[in-house]
């Protein structure tokens, strides 16, 4: 029976010596999709993805690839292949020998393996180089070479750890596109590692948010930024502003997505929150809201609450300008709006009052889990 | 002032290398020299005609060829496992060795000659050829593991996975990887092992026994009856073949560093 996952995590555990790794992690990942681990440095990413290489073997669980339970396989005999952090191409053989490597080593017949390793240098854009030594190429050069040299054995899950750690800015940005190309092209399953948040989002089917060995929340993109399902995930995933509250009552939804609605109160004042969650009375609450999702107007004295504050500065970006705000509270947020030369309402002065809102409904609520 | 003590520090570092190299340049000038004493009288090659027509000094010569190769041979295949060893694997004990194949790169000769002398006659081993080719793999074995240690630390080990990963087994991993990346450094420690074997005098003073003579003792005891040219002209040969070796050693190792 062919399964709709290619590769299964179940009950993994890894302990180095008495440090653990990973504790109990189930993970499955879909034929064809582009997943990312992404998680600060000792998260345990990495180690998952060695499980899956074959470079170290579970303390408890199995790992299955391709329906088969693959435990004991040795690397060399899985069908996955990696593209190294550093890249790790071999410097005494040419661009043609790297690549062919694999092939050679599954014993291809040699007319066969040039014709496939120059088909693929062709889609990385090689083929003239194919006589360079690694030495000779610039960093994306090299790091293409790596994709191509795992490629070319036509895997059944193309694993990259950190590929781009050694790139500049912008050549970074050029090969995220260029990688998210080449896997919709290629139809084979990534499972890419990264600690860069923004490069999980924007290049990922899913995204595994992992910490401290475990997996914290798994999702697309959109859900992992706009619903993260915890306190870890809001803050590592992009700016986010948190204020303190409390659930007063249970009232009827005013919105049409069947959620939950509370009445509770929020720095002070008393707002409508809304949730999938459901809440008692009295529980302390952590209300979640993005930078772009606060909206700032005059102060007034209407029927709808607000959160009074004053601006600490403005800080122009491009696109956006992000403003400090400091309540009357105490607590500073960030907000962003979209920078506008014909719009004057966001030309802000240090000093200024503002009444501090979000759109109804966009607001995250977590139970505050310190309180 | 800054210009005064340039000056004095370049006629420092001028005398420095006139004392070190002045020895080597006079034998070489002199084994170029027509007549028998140290006074020039013109240039001639009869001293390089008259070494090759001696028998002994070429029979000699020739035996340590053969031991400096078949030395060097040994030190290095043995240098070369006890390197892969001590930078592979984790095991206890690990660092004393790795100190002790410092400690004997820099311990005295005259000290591994006599317990080498001693070690031969205590299990009872004739000296000769045996004994200097024993002798010989001790003194080089050790240069060749610091040599090619060095080598494998610089290593990337992300090498060895790559290769894993792409379908070879430990072994192919090590062929078609590990051995030419370390074989320039491998070479550099033969090279080094050939040098070390074919000017020592000192441990094989000890353990040569009669029967196998080899160049350097041959020299020593020529010198006993005084220096004729032929040695001057022997010496510079010595001294232009090391030169190169040397340098070679020293280009394999350079090259390839990627």
């Amino acid at each position: 029976m062919e399964s709709e996952y290619i590769i299964e995590l179940k009950n993994i555990s890894k302990y180095f010596g008495t440090t653990c790794a990973l504790k109990t992690v189930d993970l499955s990942i879909r034929n064809g999709e582009f997943i990312t681990l992404l998680g600060p440095s000792g998260c345990g990413k990495t180690t998952i993805l060695r499980l899956i290489s074959g470079f170290e073997q579970p303390s408890g669980g199995n790992v299955h690839i391709g329906g088969e339970l693959v435990n004991n396989v040795p690397p060399e005999k899985r069908h996955v292949n990696t593209v190294f952090q550093n890249y790790a191409l071999f410097p005494h053989m040419n661009v043609f020998d790297n690549v062919a490597f694999g092939l050679k080593m599954q014993k291809m017949p040699k007319s066969e393996i040039k014709e496939k390793v120059m088909q693929m240098l062709s889609i990385v854009g090689l083929q003239d180089l194919a006589g360079r030594k690694p030495g000779e190429l610039s960093g994306g050069q090299q790091q293409r070479v790596a994709i191509a040299r795992a490629v070319v054995n036509n895997p059944l899950v193309l694993l990259l750890d950190e590929p781009f750690s050694a790139l500049d800015f912008k050549l970074r940005k050029h090969m995220q596109l260029e990688i998210k190309h080449l896997q919709r092209r290629l139809g084979i399953t990534f499972v890419f590692v990264t600690h860069d948040q923004e490069e999980a989002l924007a290049m990922s089917d899913r995204v595994v948010v992992m910490n401290q060995g475990s997996i914290e929340q798994i999702g697309s993109p959109v859900e992992i930024y706009e619903e993260p399902s915890n306190m870890f995930v809001a803050q590592f995933v992009g700016d986010i502003n948190v204020l303190k509250g409390e659930i007063l009552e249970t009232i009827t939804s005013d919105l049409p997505d069947s959620n939950h609605a509370y009445r509770a109160e929020v720095e002070g004042q008393i707002f409508s929150v809304h949730s999938d969650r459901k809440f008692e009375k009295g529980d302390k609450i952590n209300i979640l809201l993005r930078p772009e999702d606060l909206k700032l107007e005059e102060e007034h004295l209407g029927q709808s609450p607000f959160l009074a504050g004053e601006i600490i500065e403005t800080v122009y970006k491009g696109a956006t300008v992000d403003i400090a705000i400091r309540l009357d509270t105490g607590l500073e947020l960030i907000a962003a709006e979209f920078f506008n030369e014909d719009d004057e309402d966001i030309d802000y002065t240090p000093g200024e009052r503002v009444a501090v809102t979000w759109i109804n409904g966009w607001e995250v609520v977590l139970l505050d889990e310190d309180a | 002032m800054a210009r005064k003590s340039q000056t004095l520090g370049w006629l420092y570092s001028f005398m420095v290398y006139v004392f070190m190299y002045l020895p080597i340049v006079v034998v070489i000038i002199f084994s170029f020299n027509k007549g028998r004493f140290a006074i020039w009288t013109g240039f001639d090659l009869k001293w390089y005609k008259l070494m090759f027509a001696n028998k002994e000094i070429i029979n000699a010569a020739l035996n340590s060829l053969f031991l400096a190769v078949s030395a060097s041979t040994l030190a290095t295949i043995f240098g070369s496992i006890m390197a892969l060893v001590l930078t592979r694997y984790r095991f206890i004990g690990r660092r004393i060795l790795n100190g002790g194949v410092y400690l004997l790169t820099i311990s005295p000769d005259i000290v591994m000659g006599i317990s080498l002398l001693i070690i031969f006659i205590l299990i009872q081993i004739p000296l000769g050829f045996t004994t200097l080719l024993i002798s010989h793999v001790v003194l080089c074995t050790p240069f060749v593991v610091v040599t090619l240690m060095g080598r494998i630390q610089k290593l990337d080990e992300d090498l060895v996975a790559a290769a894993r990963d792409l379908g070879a087994s430990e072994v192919q991993a090590f062929v078609q990887v590990v051995f030419p990346l370390l074989l320039p450094a491998i070479a550099a420690g033969w090279l080094l092992s050939f040098t070390l074997s074919m000017d020592d005098v000192l441990i094989s003073f000890f353990v040569q026994g009669s029967g196998f003579e080899i160049l350097p003792l041959r020299i020593y005891s020529m010198v006993k009856l005084g220096v004729k040219p032929d040695i001057n002209a022997l010496s510079t040969i010595m001294f232009v073949g090391t030169v190169i070796l040397v340098l070679a050693a020293q280009f394999l190792l350079k090259t390839r560093r990627n």
